[in-house]
């Protein structure tokens, strides 16, 4: 089996523990739900944005480790960039969970959420680890209806 | 002719056999197998079963020997795979204790029969303003065609609730039926809680009114013996998948009375007895139901399946399943943090639980490289995870060729999700 350390790393178990950013946002200027339809997961995501800049990124609900702690690095991740870098991160995370195992994802320019890569050994849990990321571009283009990862 | 029967394990004697697990869990060519480097325990049952030597090679004895279209050839090969397809019809019938095998119409699994009443018997009888009742711990199953009737018809849903352990609230039930009702549709046994439902009880309410019942009955008749007579219900459903046979085979079984004045289901060929453009005419019950090419090897296997769980006995199957599930309640209840959902004291061998701080998904994914396989998320019962304010849990379902060592193993794994956690 691939190695169960690769996917629940400190890092990731730390923020499954420690949400950061989990909480409701009064004034965010923007809000979307994601749903997991496999485990039933669900997210809320606020997002404050002010010329064109995330001043302030939430979110709440009751998932597992893999998409609480990707939510969680994806707030901190994002906070104080702007709505631009947001979606060229995404793709970059995106690959790095389903690109083959021989093919070095980049990464450096992933920063803290290269702990995510052991994602890619658990092909059904990547799902998990793009739920928030999904719900972050429902909540860019502020569609109301809630994103599945489908 | 080609055979279909297996040779019943054991003495032919009345008496029920002693219960050899070790010799039943060889005659599961899957279960020799390993899964992450690691010997399989195989703990979801509920959502499938494995299939026994006997109903693999039954499959691939109709492919290699007898393979030919049913109830439309002359020629050998066709008269033989039709004797074999309605001789699983028999089976079926008496293994249910079906007055007759007209009565047993072959469908691919319990969806597929509950969709079939709901079409037929369900835009005849029900209308705008009637009601039909089920429970909280319906499938997705035994909900969404109801929905779809009531969409059509009007109709109004009601719903039993259940108690915190998981039992039907019966005082609830009993206000519940009404001039209005017009069917009872419910679960034998809870896929997601284990709970067996005193569906002899409900039904004899019901008919005290007058009211058809059905009784969805996927997950118990993997576990018990079931007479349809005796149960006293209009319809009984099931799948074959979780009954040792192939996958896309399955059984609605209803009253003849009621299958001779259903309309069709769909049309085509084999159910029509003749077709013009003026009009056709329908093939007499069971046939009426069966429009097309069937699943013949599926329901050579479903035969074969109930040959084999006849040489074991359901009596001795229910009696074994029934000690496991003792025992692993037991067994998982030692473990601090960890709550099992449904503890009604009548339960089929299911445990669900969850772990406190610990999403079910990641403990699916933990006990899975110990080559545990259980299943994770809401079990197709999205309103009895409303109920218990939960998204999902963790859950084992047992089958007879488990055994102590595979709950071991799945109580070994859970630790080890506790050790990943902590
Ligand atoms: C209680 C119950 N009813 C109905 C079904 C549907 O069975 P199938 O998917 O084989 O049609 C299931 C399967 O999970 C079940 O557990």
């Amino acid at each position: 089996m691939s190695d169960l350390r690769d996917l629940y790393q400190q890092t990731i178990l730390d923020h499954t523990r420690k949400p950061r950013n989990k909480h409701e946002m009064p004034d965010a200027t923007s809000t979307a739900d994601g749903h997991n339809r496999l485990c039933g997961d669900k997210i809320r995501l606020f997002l404050k944005v002010n010329a064109g800049i995330i001043e302030d990124i939430s979110f709440t609900g009751n998932g597992c480790a893999i998409s609480t702690a990707s939510a969680s690095m994806m707030t901190e991740a994002l906070k104080g960039k702007s709505v631009a870098e947001a979606q060229p991160l995404f793709e970059l995370f995106h690959t790095m969970l389903t690109s083959p195992m021989d093919q070095e994802p980049d990464l450096e320019a992933l920063n803290k959420l290269a702990v995510f890569s052991g994602v890619r050994e658990f092909p059904v849990r990547v799902k998990c680890a793009t739920l928030p990321w999904h719900t972050l571009q429902a909540a860019i283009k502020n569609q109301d209806a809630p994103v599945t990862t489908e | 002719m080609t055979t279909t029967t297996t040779k019943p394990r054991g003495s032919q004697a009345a008496k029920a056999p002693a219960f050899d697990s070790v010799a039943i869990r060889s005659d599961f060519p899957l279960l020799q197998t390993q899964s992450h480097g690691k010997p399989l325990a195989y703990l979801d049952n509920a959502a499938t079963s494995q299939k026994p030597q006997a109903v693999i090679a039954a499959a691939a004895r109709y492919y290699t020997t007898y393979n030919a279209n049913i109830h439309r050839g002359v020629y050998k090969l066709s008269v033989d795979a039709t004797a074999a397809y309605e001789a699983a019809r028999e089976k079926v019938a008496r293994f249910i204790n079906a007055p007759s095998e007209r009565e047993i119409v072959f469908v691919r699994g319990a969806t597929e029969a509950v969709n079939l009443v709901a079409a037929t018997w369900g835009m005849e009888n029900i209308h705008s303003g009637d009601e039909i009742i089920l429970s909280e711990m319906e499938h997705h199953s035994n909900i969404v065609p109801w929905q779809l009737l009531a969409q059509r018809t009007g109709a109004v849903i009601k719903v039993i609730a259940i108690s915190q352990h998981g039992e039907l609230a019966m005082d609830q039930y009993a206000q519940l039926l009404s001039d209005r009702t017009r069917l009872v549709a419910l679960t034998h046994v809870s896929n997601a809680l284990g709970t067996i439902n005193p569906i002899e009880r409900i039904v004899s309410m019901a008919k005290a009114r007058g009211i058809p019942v059905l009784i969805d009955g996927a997950q118990s008749i993997p576990h018990m013996a079931i007479d349809v007579r005796k149960i006293g219900c209009d319809f009984f459903v099931f799948s074959g998948h979780k009954l040792y046979a192939p996958t896309g085979i399955g059984v609605l079984w209803a009253k003849g009375e009621l299958l001779e004045k259903m309309p069709p289901y769909q049309g085509g060929g084999d159910m029509i007895s003749t077709v013009s453009f003026a009009g056709s005419t329908w093939n007499d019950i069971p046939h009426k139901f069966e429009a097309g090419t069937p699943h013949i090897s599926g329901a050579i296997g479903l035969g074969v399946a109930i040959d084999y769980l006849g040489g074991i006995g359901m009596d001795a199957i229910a009696e074994y399943e029934h000690d496991l599930l003792m025992y692993a309640t037991k067994q998982l209840n030692r473990i601090p943090g960890l709550q099992i959902i449904g503890t009604a004291p009548e339960k089929a061998a299911v445990i669900s639980f969850i772990m406190e701080n610990i999403h079910p998904h990641d403990i699916g994914t933990i006990v899975d490289g110990e080559g545990v396989a259980i299943r994770t998320g809401h079990h197709c019962c999205q309103p009895l995870m409303d109920h218990y304010n939960i998204a999902a849990t963790a859950r084992a379902s047992l089958a007879f060729y488990n055994n102590r060592e595979d709950v071991d193993r799945l109580v070994a794994a859970v630790e080890k999700v506790k050790e990943v956690f902590n």
